[in-house]
């Protein structure tokens, strides 16, 4: 933040930089020193800020037509689908677009995974973007109730009774979410009210995790501190702009490929009989970007440990810069690291995997051995990795491994293109 | 860029594989070419009119369509019958309306604007007329079961004599693509049960694929226009990625690191 400098060049501009500094903040946006070799993987924070910005949008002409009652829910989607113009593009960006924003942010989180962007100083910024990723959990859950289709109405009541493993208040606190003794119509319209409001906390959110972005700067591949301004970094503008927006660009050619044309091969079909207390589907199952985690809650016999697992499987995210103890961020430069992280990627695959299907036999045995791999990862393999691996050595700058001189350049590329 | 194309073919196989973890207990369905499908896939008009034909003369007797109104008959994108002969379907039924200045309801002709009349008051007046099992509603129910198109085409057809061992009750009946084979709809289409006016021969294959293509326009009405739009705004998406693309490389040119 180098920025203090800034003089506005007109005397208007002068004055009313005086009195509210937003050409300072234009200012430093536009120079913000960004790490000049980050790769693709960085462009997906600039994605998912496209991707809430489209769900508030669609989601507020939405919230224009649609109708939070449990006798009309069902019917108003199909009203939008039929009678409202171009309402069913706009449904369809927003129902996909949720699947799109998960996936963009599990490559984001994973990538910070890889590159060890959670670690010092930066451990604010993952703490918000975790409490992001459980508010986008509880914003997409609370919306795919409210079409009030059999998947809206089972799903709702799986998880909220699932506040009901708590003891001695469970229950009670079961009966107040629904504001009846099941899921009614108390539940759609608070549903509906809570699933406005998320939207704008995340919102929020993001502007707090971008802030503390900008205080120590952009990790980078390497993941060494760099000096900012310098010969390694690059002015936002244009550099990164362009290059998010290329980016920004291919991703939505994906999320337009399912908007037209495969719009409802993310959903479940259920999700198109209308609500109906009386017949519980054959399989209840989430949508596929909760699946990992409704994995773990099945693969914990009693429902309340279950529940504290799966809690946790998220929670121990939080406590991640804390967990690891290498002192080296990226896992280029960590040899045994970087097996492990491709180990935990296939595990967690695997738990999706095992997620989607019924709760027997193999796939039982499957999904406890891979909730098992997941918390040792964090709580045993991550701390102990940090003090035994024997790691390579890293570069002073990021100018030298790109234009070479380093000794273990080429084997630092060769690894690098073997794992990316 | 060639890290950017791994990143491209990792979401795609992702999703592949999520989506064949999806389909992985699906039942071999009977097979047929669907003129919708596809890039540029638009209804078969004609199919579409037989298909209300069928629907009408055989499943409207259970079968309600309440999110169908008789002016989408003649909408574009869909069976585009023209106005008079939709007005005209509209006409031949009798439509509750009121309460008038009297305060009594009475019937009138349908008109365009008018739902879809249906064939019961209520789901439970459904559900006695029919053994206690309730004749879904059809305006989605391509979209509401995991097969989509395909199931409901095999369905149709897929009725048979149950195999040795399996006892059937009053009013059971064996179909092979059913979730448990077991089905309280009887058989309901045969050979030359409807007769089309295009002259086109009313096998049971083709009232099956007729009004599948019909459930699936009812499902879908702005699938056309979806299709359409859609590869417009891949297109323009594709040429616009390759503007920026050389933008950025022009832009990155200015220093020596590659992007």
């Amino acid at each position: 933040m180098s920025d203090h400098e800034y003089t506005p060049k007109s005397k208007f501009g002068k004055w009313f930089n005086d009195r509210l500094p937003l050409l300072t903040l234009a200012n430093h946006l536009t120079e913000y020193p960004t790490p000049k070799n980050l790769n693709y993987w960085w462009t997906f924070g600039g994605i998912l800020t496209f991707c809430l910005i489209t769900q508030i949008v669609t989601g507020l002409v939405l919230a224009m037509h649609y109708i939070a009652h449990a006798d009309m829910a069902f019917d108003s989607v199909e009203h939008i689908m039929r009678d409202v113009n171009y309402g069913w593009l706009i449904r369809y960006i927003h129902a996909n677009g949720a699947s799109m924003f998960f996936l963009a942010v599990y490559i984001h989180i994973f990538r910070s995974l890889f590159y060890g962007s959670y670690k010092a100083p930066r451990e604010i910024i993952w703490i918000i973007g975790i409490i992001i990723y459980l508010l986008m959990m509880a914003a997409a859950f609370l919306g795919y109730v409210l079409p009030w289709g059999q998947m809206s109405f089972w799903g709702a009541t799986v998880i909220t009774n699932l506040f009901s493993a708590i003891p001695l208040i469970g229950e009670g606190i079961v009966t107040w979410l629904w504001g009846g003794y099941s899921v009614d119509n108390p539940t759609l319209t608070r549903f509906f009210t809570l699933h406005y409001l998320i939207p704008f906390l995340i919102l929020g959110l993001v502007v707090l995790h971008i802030w503390a972005l900008h205080v120590p700067g952009n990790n980078n591949p390497v993941g060494i501190d760099i000096k900012k301004p310098s010969k390694d970094t690059v002015p936002f503008h244009p550099y990164i702009v362009i290059k998010d927006g290329f980016a920004l660009l291919m991703f939505m050619i994906v999320f337009a490929f399912f908007v037209f044309y495969t719009p409802n091969i993310l959903g479940h079909a259920d999700n198109y009989i209308e609500a109906n207390p009386l017949v519980t589907p054959a399989h209840i199952v989430p949508e596929w970007y909760l699946l990992p985690f409704y994995a773990i809650l099945r693969s914990v016999p009693d429902k309340l440990l279950g529940v504290i697992a799966m809690l946790s499987a998220i929670l121990i995210l939080a406590a991640l810069p804390w967990l690891d103890t290498s002192k080296i961020r990226s896992a280029v430069f960590r040899p045994l690291y970087r097996q492990f992280y491709w180990i935990l990627v296939a595990d967690v695959l695997i738990l999706g995997y095992v997620g989607a299907m019924p709760a027997e036999g193999l796939y039982l045995l499957v999904a406890r051995v891979a909730t098992a791999y997941y918390f040792i990862h964090f709580l045993v393999i991550l701390p102990v990795l940090g003090w035994k691996e024997k790691t390579l050595p890293i570069p002073l700058s990021i100018t030298e491994p790109i234009l070479g001189g380093s000794p273990n350049l080429a084997t630092i590329k060769n690894k690098e293109s073997l794992n990316n | 860029m060639k890290n950017f194309l791994k990143i491209f073919s990792l979401i795609i196989l992702f999703f592949g594989l999520s989506l064949s973890a999806q389909t992985a207990e699906k039942i071999e369905y009977l097979k047929t070419d669907w003129s919708f499908k596809g890039l540029f896939g638009k209804f078969d008009r004609a199919a579409l009119q037989r298909g209300y034909q069928v629907y009408t003369e055989v499943c409207s007797s259970c079968h309600s369509m309440k999110y169908l109104s008789y002016r989408n008959l003649a909408e574009k994108g869909g069976p585009e019958f023209n106005i008079e002969q939709a007005k005209a379907i509209a006409a031949s039924f009798e439509v509750k309306d009121g309460p008038n200045s009297d305060g009594d309801m009475f019937t009138r002709p349908g008109r365009l604007s008018d739902k879809f009349v249906m064939p019961y008051d209520n789901i439970q007046a459904a559900q006695a007329a029919n053994g206690g099992a309730y004749p879904p509603d059809m305006s989605v129910l391509v979209k509401a079961r995991g097969g989509g198109v395909d199931y409901i085409y095999s369905l149709l057809q897929g009725y048979e004599d149950p195999p040795v061992g399996i006892t059937l009750d009053d009013g059971v009946y064996y179909n092979k693509y059913m979730y448990g084979n077991k089905i309280k709809m009887a058989n309901q289409l045969s050979d030359g049960l409807v007769e089309y006016s295009d002259g086109t021969k009313a096998t049971v294959e083709q009232m099956s694929k007729d009004v599948t293509t019909f459930l699936m326009w009812s499902a879908e009405p702005h699938l056309e226009s979806r299709h359409r739009m859609g590869f417009k705004a891949i297109l323009y998406l594709i040429i616009l990625t390759i503007l920026v693309y050389f933008s950025m490389k022009r832009i990155w040119s200015r220093i020596e690191t590659e992007v």
